[in-house]
């Protein structure tokens, strides 16, 4: 028992020296950029590397949900050490820069990005969609053509989609608030949840494997999700091989798309690297990895796309301003609260 | 007069201590409260209409479910391995104790996944959530049980056995009221954390009262409302715990002396001696249990985690498993003394709110971490902001964050989340000891400090132990607030297993969730030598 006492003590008194070791990390040197990413680190990490290595820039990451991370760099104010933020969907972006956490950015941004801030608070480095996905056996493929076709009464108990808690079935409804009002939007997502083949859960993923495996017929899911399911393990690839991809409302608004975007923060330090790393993740090597290694779409349109984002075929997207999608998560979230979408 | 006074002096100064503690703890709890300055009738309107009820049943369902499904399993197995004897109860006695270093959502992936693989069945529903988390939650009824079932006197069944009454008799009507304080507490903790599960739920897509904190806050953007609903969680626990206590408060069971090895097994060999279950049987259970909340998925992750080990990541994976370690051992340590003092000071003082203080200090178990996180954030924020008004006026220079964004954050997150869990097991300790054995040694001259490390310790050794192993497992496990307190460039093996499977990436994320699993490992079976 003396034995453990001893060690007792012996650690407490250590504990405070590792940890002033360990936190030595946070000082803020010009050399050092520091990132809050909403991303996770092994989508980001190898980009960063490399932008580290060719600047001698030292980079410090934090990775979580990016509501939490803004609630963190807003706490900490005006001595908040972030430099960079990057998150997975513009409704984030737009409730950062309406939370005064962001800044203009000043880089010389490429010709080709029209995806971004009015203000220049926010920019997108990638695109991604949210298209329907059937089950070509069971579903004939004509019989789909847009979003609003998901509430036919002939599918009733054959769609699968995730919770409304999640952020891509937020900006999916809040982009169709926009676009179509919130009568409409209220009946469509009514006639969803009719339409539903079981209670909402799981993820993406979950709900293409729901359709192979006869749950149900038809599904919603990020293109990214099913790209990275084709280039995974034999089994998983035979499961993603058996869906095909419908593009909707390709003769009106297009398909549903939203963005994973960069901010600069409003208190950072290091403005400079800050923009540079922007420059660089909109630079050509970047952009490709983008699409090659997440089989995301790359903003850069000269940029070729991974085989397995050729074989989903093109498609025309939705042209809303993004910043409003950000604005009306709130309200979309309600609207599916009132059609009793979990 | 002069021993009056300071007597007294010394019995205030415990309540300043504890005051101190409970305080500095409840900040957080405060923070989250104080969301209440001013509420919005629309977005009430709107939960009221909507979700609430919803909310409300799913958590108390799943809570209650767990606390049954922990306490039907924790009670059972502590019995069999404290009163009988049969094939493997050496072993089983500490490997029980093993599914508590499952993060439940790491259970819940893997056996979706496994499932999923096979095509039987669907287990994302209620009842799903309420086994797989009452599979890695009963260990806390398990461990206090066992305690408490160990340490009754042998006398009381000599007597019982005496008069006639049977042993299942024995197990109702004296061996389970004795160690209801103990049961109990590990039922709270166990409801507590299922009421604060994120993960679990949102995966099987269950709509409970922490799924609905998160809706708001990220979905609707309305981090008050957010904030508004977990206080009222927080209470609705306080409550529970006030009546609970209220209800025993003139239940006192002590035990006076430690009770000797040999004494705390009985040795019913034959079926006839054993009126529950044959002892065939008792090994059969055991191991079932066992194997569904550990080897089995553990042997899973291990399949899925082979194909997936990359020498070349090694460094990184080391530096993860130290990181994890180094931050659960030495914030166990810390939590334990001030579970100790907290403990103390309600038991030397007499002031009659030091009691419902440290309930209160306790009560950041209930709430979720991301929440939690929030409320840890907001007074060191501010405290971070008084020090450079400070430091500017002294050196003319900001001094930047002291607070935020280092260790110090994450720590009290912690002391704040876990206390709860250290606490109640050295009171449950201390509440064994009679009081006139302080008298008695107080009276002989002795000083407090002697009283704890010639009497108390003893006695309190296996509740301290467990409450460091319950608390080292726990911040081992610990995900959402140390996703948002971590200083950069820090992560910890919960961290990884996370990104990997909330990225729906099971495979990559078996070798960290294995790795914490094994981690865990390793004080339980400290614990349970030390115990011996």
């Amino acid at each position: 028992m003396k034995k453990i006492a001893s060690l007792y003590i012996l650690s407490l008194l250590c504990t405070p020296l590792w940890a002033a070791n360990l936190s030595a990390d946070n000082r803020i040197v010009e050399s050092e950029l520091n990132i809050y990413s909403a991303r996770k680190e092994a989508l980001i990490k190898p980009l960063l590397d490399k932008f580290s290595a060719q600047y001698d820039v030292k980079i410090n990451l934090v990775t979580g949900k990016a509501d939490a991370l803004l609630a963190r760099a807003k706490s900490e104010g005006k001595f908040s050490p972030v430099d960079i933020i990057i998150t997975t969907d513009v409704g984030r972006l737009a409730r950062a820069k309406s939370q005064s956490l962001t800044q203009p950015i000043t880089a010389t941004l490429p010709d080709y990005v029209t995806l971004k801030d009015q203000e220049s608070h926010w920019v997108a480095l990638t695109t991604r969609n949210r298209p329907i996905i059937i089950n070509p056996l069971t579903v004939d493929a004509d019989s789909i053509t847009s979003y609003e076709d998901l509430i036919k009464p002939e599918f009733k108990g054959r769609v699968c989609i995730r919770s409304s808690s999640n952020i891509y079935n937020q900006s999916l409804v809040a982009a169709m608030l926009i676009q179509k009002g919130e009568a409409q939007t209220l009946a469509w997502s009514k006639g969803m949840v009719e339409n539903f083949a079981r209670r909402p859960k799981g993820g993406d993923r979950d709900q293409i494997k729901a359709v192979v495996s006869g749950v149900c017929d038809i599904a919603v899911a990020n293109t990214y999700y099913l790209a990275a399911m084709r280039n995974a393990d034999e089994t998983t690839q035979a499961i993603a091989n058996k869906v095909k991809v419908i593009w909707p409302n390709q003769s009106n608004r297009g398909v549903h798309l939203n963005i994973s975007g960069i901010s600069v923060a409003k208190h950072a330090k290091n403005t400079l690297a800050a923009n540079l790393l922007i420059e660089y993740m909109l630079q050509k090597d970047a952009q490709s990895w983008y699409a090659n290694t997440n089989h995301e779409y790359p903003v850069d349109p000269s940029i070729e796309w991974s085989d397995t984002l050729k074989a989903m075929g093109t498609f025309k997207h939705e042209t809303i301003e993004l910043n409003q999608v950000g604005e009306l998560n709130g309200q979309a979230l309600r609207i599916m609260d009132k059609a009793g979408w979990r | 007069m002069a021993i009056i006074i300071s007597k007294w002096r010394e019995l205030d100064r415990w309540f300043f201590i504890g005051a101190l503690i409970s305080v500095l703890l409840a900040l957080p709890v405060l923070a989250i409260l104080l969301s209440y300055s001013s509420l919005s009738a629309d977005l009430w309107g709107h939960l009221v209409d909507t979700t609430l009820a919803e909310y409300l049943t799913n958590s108390v369902l799943l809570t209650l479910g767990v606390g049954f499904g922990s306490m039907l399993l924790g009670v059972t197995l502590a019995w069999c391995v404290t009163q009988y004897s049969f094939w493997g109860r050496g072993v089983f006695e500490w490997a029980l104790l093993l599914p508590l270093a499952m993060p439940a959502y790491i259970m819940a992936y893997t056996y979706t996944g496994m499932f999923d693989q096979f095509g039987w069945f669907d287990s994302r529903s209620l009842i799903g959530a309420i086994t797989f988390m009452s599979l890695v939650l009963y260990p806390y009824v398990y461990i206090l049980a066992k305690t408490a079932f160990s340490s009754q006197q042998r006398t009381y069944q000599d007597a019982a056995a005496s008069l006639g009454v049977t042993h299942a008799q024995y197990f109702f009507k004296i061996a389970l009221p004795i160690a209801r304080p103990a049961v109990f507490t590990g039922m709270a903790l166990a409801m507590m954390e299922a009421l604060a599960d994120y993960g679990t739920v949102a995966y099987f897509g269950i709509s409970t009262f922490t799924t609905g904190i998160f809706r708001t806050w990220f979905g609707m953007g309305e981090m008050q409302l957010a904030s508004q609903l977990a206080g009222a969680l927080a209470l609705f626990v306080l409550l529970v715990l006030s009546l609970e206590k209220y209800s025993r408060k003139n239940m006192r069971f002590y035990q006076t002396q430690t009770p000797a090895k040999d004494n705390t097994i009985n040795t019913y060999t034959n079926t006839e001696a054993t009126p529950f279950i044959s002892p065939l049987l008792m090994s059969v259970g055991c191991f079932s249990v066992l194997a569904i909340a550990f080897i089995i998925p553990v042997l899973q992750l291990c399949v899925w985690a082979w194909d997936y080990i990359d020498i070349s990541m090694m460094d990184e994976y080391l530096t993860l498993v130290s990181n994890s370690f180094l931050l659960a051992f030495s914030t166990s340590l810390l939590i334990i003394v001030l579970a100790l003092l907290l403990s103390y000071a309600q038991r030397f003082s007499t002031h009659p709110h030091v009691s419902g203080l440290t309930q209160f200090a306790a009560l950041g178990y209930a709430i979720p971490g991301t929440v939690l996180a929030i409320g840890v954030l907001q007074p060191l924020g501010w405290l971070d902001e008084q020090i450079n008004v400070v430091w500017v006026f002294l050196f003319d220079e900001y001094i930047g964050l002291v607070f935020s964004g280092t260790f110090v954050a994450l720590i009290f997150a912690y002391c704040v989340r876990f206390l709860s869990v250290a606490l109640h097991n050295t009171q449950n300790g201390l509440e064994r000891i009679k009081p006139n054995v302080d008298d008695a040694v107080l009276s002989l001259g002795l000083g407090r400090y002697r009283i704890f490390s010639r009497i108390h310790l003893p006695l309190l050794k296996k509740s301290i132990l467990a409450a460091g192993i319950l608390v080292f497992v726990d911040v081992l496990k610990e995900l959402p607030a140390t996703l948002i307190l971590r200083p950069f460039n820090f992560n910890t093996l919960a961290v990884k297993a996370f990104e990997y499977a909330t990225d729906e990436r099971l495979l990559a994320a078996a070798l960290p969730s294995v790795t914490i699993v094994l981690v865990g490992i390793i004080p339980v079976i400290l614990l349970t030598r030390a115990m011996k």
